[in-house]
This record gives structure tokens, C-alpha cells and sequence, in this order.
């Protein structure tokens, strides 16, 4: 994405979250007659702010642990690891988002705790699954050329073929942050403080401009991240 | 004797804490909290051990090991049931038994093994069939002990309710996905032809897929209602605002970015010099679609299909949110109860169904890219 539909993408998102007066006419169509447009209980932005948090909460220590394993069964100390992990995380795409939501409530009970727990898991899968490939696809007379400079395996692997690899890296966190901020949302179904709260009483009350607000505001959000990753990706790449 | 390889001992860690930690719970009643039992306070000492050596040998390296993990698994969920039925025979009819923590920590190394052994034989497309065929066997089986099981409870309670929500599932997940390869084949074929319309159609599509499911599902509440308002006859089709057409629209949107982006893909990979060749043999413009262009992008569109399928079985769990059924209404119902059983009740049929789904495409899809160039 150019920089400039994100900045303006960026600024929507701001004003909506500290006037969402402004939009009430866009949005009152949408609802029932006579009742609130705009969703009262929170602040959207506190909203949006826990929105993010959770996300964040799930979405680091997966991209590390992520990472640190897709290294890890690259290296001859991991070898006997890389068969099952190829089939678990072709076989961990198949589990449905809503179903590692579910199961982990039994375990954690409900709020922040499950929703992290079940976002964290799931972003494991495309981060790792991108880190082997990248490790795995590196131009081999890169690799061997940095064997010849008599490169040390640790300084192979920091100077050389991380940096190589992180594109790709990169590009498999960007698709766990879109999911995560999307699967965040039911989260609230479970007590888990973000913008699914707003989508949520929206369906119960059948206000369809919560729905759309609520909606709306985690799609922006997302396309602003994920053009901020390609952004970055683009930066790396030089 | 055989040691056990690394694997062998990373699997040991859980497989030993499954042996030490309550297998199973009972509980007084459906919600109340469960008493936590080891193996041996169900089966006895000896036949504890007997378990315990059948784990040990799983956890063996070398060879046929997917024939122990396999065997050692099936012995563990069948102890489950046999469990149950020797723990309620002793208690009062409402009392509940579900598996603790030791029974899934067991079972996911027990599985974790088995994975490992069949990832590295590597089957082929009809073997893979074969063995889902077989676990699908061998589980229908295992099922019929676990009758005194707490989710089996739930589901005798919910017989008939649960098979209707079954086939509203599979009609909901099963019915857009073929909407979705109907236009999104012939949509991609046009975008890959007309790069004016390319970039327009796959942004908007990928808009939509940012949009959270729940609010996607939401928001054609409204549209949906309009239409069953207004159109005559929309309303005796079934549509309404809520229930199956706005989950089956949201699913359908939310499909057709796979399809289409991989029908572009595959079309895109036809190497030039075979639609050249088929050019200088005469061939319309149609004919070449139909006979060389299709058939050699074929693999990769069934790709986008099948990662369609597989997420529209997940996908249709929230449309139980806006009434459209499934089995996603137990997961919501359970939630709301904290029951776990009924949670379960909703949540693995669907992860079977999913699971299914990939390994029987995954094997088509093999199967009929064989022999191609």
C-alpha cells in the first residue's frame, strides 16, 4: 500500500475513535430509530486500545516462540523435530479459530486469559510456517559462501540467513496480526475487553450500526497494520 | 533393547504427566466441581502398570512405531470409556464423568507419536484415504464405549437436535463453498484475462476478508431483511434477515478471495509456450481455456478450494451467533453454561469435520495431478 491512503486511513481511524460524533449521521441510518448510533457503554478508543493490547499480548511471545522453533528444527540439534512439525503445522491450519477459543475456556475460564492463550496459538502456525520456509529456501552458494568466509554456524545463521529470511518472516506475522485482530473479536463472546464488545451488543440489541462501527473500525485497523508490515517488509528489502 | 530418540523423550515429558495426573473427573452433577481421579484409583495397581508399559513402548524409537503409538492411543481413549462405565456404575445417576487433565496430556503425546511415525512413512494419496477411513472405523468403535462419558451424556441428551445441527452445518459450510467455486472460478478467469478488472476485484475481496466474521455476519442482517421485505417471493425462498441466508452470504464472501486468487494463480502459471503451441494449433480462445489453460491450472485451483472448504467447517461455528444453527450453537450454549462437555459437543465434530475435509482433498488433489508434467 502507497503511504498516502495509509496516512489518511490512519487519520479516519483517529477522528472516529475521538469524535465519533461526527458520524452519526452516517450511521444512524443503520440503527433502530431512537437508539443510541454510536456505542455508549465504553470509549471506542479505550476499546480499541484494549483491542490492540490483546493482540499484542498474543502476538509477541508467538512470534518469538514461533521464530526461536522454526530455528531450532533447521538446525542438526532439532532435525528429528522437523517431519512432525511440517505435518502439525499443515494440520493446525485446519483447526477453526472459534474452536481454539472454545477449548481453552474449560482450561482458563473466561476474560483476557483464553482469548490471549487461543490468539497465541493460532498465530504460531503462519509465523513458523513462513520461518521454516524462508530458512529452507535461502540460495544455497549465499550459505556457502558465508561457510567459506569461515563464518562460525551462530554468525551464519544472525548475519547471514536471518536477514535474509526476515521478509518472509515478516510477511507470516502481518497474516497472524489480520487474523488475530479479526478472531479478537469473539474474544468478547468470552469476556475479553475489546472492539467485539460493540459488535456483540450490536447483535443482541439489533443496533446494525454498532455492528458496522464495531466491524468496520477492527477492518480498518487490520488493512492499516498489515499495509504498515508491507511497508516495513518493502523498507528491509531496501 | 531399543533406546528412545529425541522425540521419543520430548513426548515422554507430557506422556508422564498424563500417567500422574487425574485421568479422569467425577462430579456430583452436569456443573458441579469434579473429584479427580488417577488411573490406578479407577483400574487398580496392575492394571495402571500394564498402561504405563504399553506408554513406555510408544515412546521407543525405532521401528513400528506407528503401530505402537497407534495401538497405544486407541488403548487410552478406550480406557476413557471403559473408565466411565466402571466409575458411574458406582454412582448415582446424575453424576458425571469427563476426562481430566492427565486423559488429553496422554492422549495429545500418544498423538503427537503417532503423527511423527506417519509424517515421516509418508503415505500415499490412497493410503492416507485408507487410514482416515480406518480411524474413522476404529473411532466409531471407541465411541461405543464411551457411553458413560459425560459428553456422550450431553450428546444422548441432544440426539436428535445434534444430527439436525449437523447437516445445517455441513448445508451451511458445504452449500457456500460450492457458491463460492461457482462464481469464483469463472470471476478469476475474467480477472486473470482483464487486468483492469484484477486489481479493483482482489482488493475489495480482501477487504471483506478483514472484516471480523461475527461483524460480517452481522452486518447483512440488515441488507437481508430488505430483501426478504421487498422481494416478492425472496421471503418464501427462505431468506430472512436472520437464520441461514446472511450466514450463507458472509461465508460466501469470505470464500471467494481463495478462489479467485488461485484461479488468477494457476492461470497465470500455464507456461507461455503451451498456449502458444495451442494457438498454432488452431485452437478458439475457448477452447484453449477449456482444454489446456483449466485442466493445467486445475491443481492449484483445487488448492483454493480445498482451503475454502476447510475454513468455511470452522467458519460456520459463529454463524450459531445470528441464529443460522450448527454446531456452532452448542459451543455458544456451552460457553454461556461454562458447561465444557456441551462446548466439546460443538467444537470437536467440527474439528473432525475440517480435518476430514483436508486430508480427503489434500489426496484428491494428489491423485489428480499424478502423471502431469
Amino acid at each position: 500500500m502507497r503511504r498516502l491512503p495509509l496516512i489518511l486511513l490512519a487519520a479516519a481511524i483517529l477522528v472516529f475513535l475521538l469524535r465519533p460524533a461526527l458520524f452519526v449521521p452516517l450511521l444512524a441510518p443503520l440503527g433502530p430509530p431512537g437508539a443510541p448510533v454510536i456505542y455508549d457503554r465504553a470509549s471506542l478508543a479505550a476499546l480499541t486500545l484494549s483491542h490492540l493490547a490483546l493482540v499484542a499480548a498474543a502476538m509477541v511471545p508467538a512470534t518469538l516462540v514461533a521464530v526461536t522453533l522454526g530455528i531450532l528444527v533447521q538446525r542438526p540439534a532439532g532435525a528429528a523435530f522437523l517431519p512432525l512439525s511440517r505435518a502439525l503445522a499443515g494440520f493446525g491450519q485446519t483447526f477453526p479459530p472459534v474452536a481454539v477459543l472454545a477449548l481453552t475456556v474449560p482450561v482458563l475460564g473466561f476474560g483476557m486469559g483464553p482469548t490471549v492463550l487461543a490468539l497465541f496459538l493460532y498465530a504460531l502456525l503462519p509465523v513458523f510456517e513462513n520461518t521454516l520456509t524462508a530458512l529452507s529456501t535461502l540460495p544455497p552458494p549465499v550459505i556457502e559462501a558465508a561457510r567459506g568466509m569461515g563464518l562460525t554456524p551462530r554468525q551464519r545463521l544472525w548475519r547471514v540467513e536471518l536477514p535474509l529470511a526476515l521478509p518472509l518472516i515478516l510477511e507470516g506475522v502481518r497474516t497472524a496480526t489480520v487474523i488475530s485482530l479479526s478472531t479478537a473479536t469473539i474474544g468478547s463472546v468470552v469476556a475479553a475487553r475489546g472492539l467485539g464488545e460493540v459488535i456483540v451488543a450490536g447483535l443482541t440489541s439489533q443496533n446494525t450500526a454498532f455492528i458496522a462501527q464495531g466491524g468496520i473500525l477492527v477492518a480498518a485497523l487490520a488493512i492499516l497494520i498489515s499495509g504498515l508490515f508491507t511497508r516495513l517488509a518493502a523498507a528491509l528489502r531496501g | 533393547m531399543r533406546r528412545p530418540d529425541r522425540l521419543g523423550l520430548v513426548c515422554a515429558v507430557p506422556l508422564i504427566a498424563g500417567l500422574l495426573l487425574p485421568f479422569a473427573g467425577l462430579r456430583p452433577n452436569r456443573i458441579a466441581a469434579p473429584d479427580a481421579l488417577h488411573l490406578p484409583d479407577i483400574f487398580g495397581w496392575p492394571a495402571a502398570a500394564l498402561v504405563g508399559l504399553v506408554a513406555v513402548a510408544a515412546v521407543l524409537g525405532g521401528r513400528g512405531r506407528a503401530v505402537r503409538a497407534g495401538a497405544a492411543l486407541t488403548l487410552w481413549l478406550a480406557l476413557m470409556g471403559l473408565g466411565a462405565t466402571r466409575l458411574s456404575a458406582e454412582a448415582s445417576a446424575l453424576a458425571r464423568v469427563s476426562p481430566g487433565a492427565g486423559f488429553w496430556l496422554g492422549g495429545l503425546a500418544l498423538a503427537l507419536l503417532l503423527t511423527d511415525a506417519l509424517a515421516r512413512w509418508r503415505p500415499t494419496a490412497v493410503m492416507r484415504l485408507g487410514l482416515l477411513a480406518a480411524a474413522v472405523i476404529l473411532l466409531g468403535l471407541i465411541l461405543t464405549l464411551w457411553g458413560d462419558t459425560s459428553l456422550l451424556k450431553e450428546y444422548a441428551n441432544r440426539r436428535t437436535i445434534f444430527w439436525t445441527e449437523a447437516r445445517r452445518h455441513m448445508a451451511l459450510a458445504g452449500g457456500s463453498f460450492v457458491a463460492a467455486v461457482a462464481v469464483g472460478v469463472p470471476l478469476g478467469i475474467l480477472a486473470q484475462r482483464g487486468a483492469r478488472l484484477r486489481g479493483p476485484l482482489l482488493g475489495a475481496l480482501t477487504a471483506v476478508q478483514t472484516v471480523p466474521s461475527i461483524a460480517l455476519f452481522g452486518l447483512l442482517i440488515l441488507p437481508l431483511g430488505w430483501v426478504a421485505a421487498t422481494l416478492p417471493g425472496a421471503a418464501a425462498l427462505g431468506i430472512s434477515g436472520i437464520g441461514m441466508a446472511p450466514a450463507f452470504t458472509a461465508l460466501f464472501l469470505y470464500a471467494l478471495l481463495p478462489m479467485v486468487v488461485n484461479t488468477v494463480a494457476g492461470l497465470d502459471a500455464v507456461p507461455p509456450a503451451v498456449t502458444e503451441a495451442a494457438r498454432g494449433m488452431g485452437l478458439t480462445p475457448a477452447g484453449r481455456l477449456a482444454r489446456i489453460d483449466l485442466p493445467l491450472a486445475l491443481p492449484v485451483i483445487l488448492t483454493g478450494a480445498r482451503i475454502v472448504l476447510v475454513q468455511n467447517i470452522g467458519l460456520a461455528t459463529v454463524g450459531a451467533l445470528i441464529g443460522a444453527g450448527g454446531f456452532g450453537s452448542f459451543v455458544f450454549q456451552g460457553l454461556g453454561q461454562t458447561a465444557a462437555d456441551l462446548i466439546l459437543l460443538g467444537a470437536l465434530p467440527t474439528v473432525a469435520l475440517a480435518f476430514a475435509a483436508q486430508v480427503v482433498f489434500d489426496a484428491l488433489i494428489e491423485l489428480m495431478s499424478k502423471g502431469r508434467p
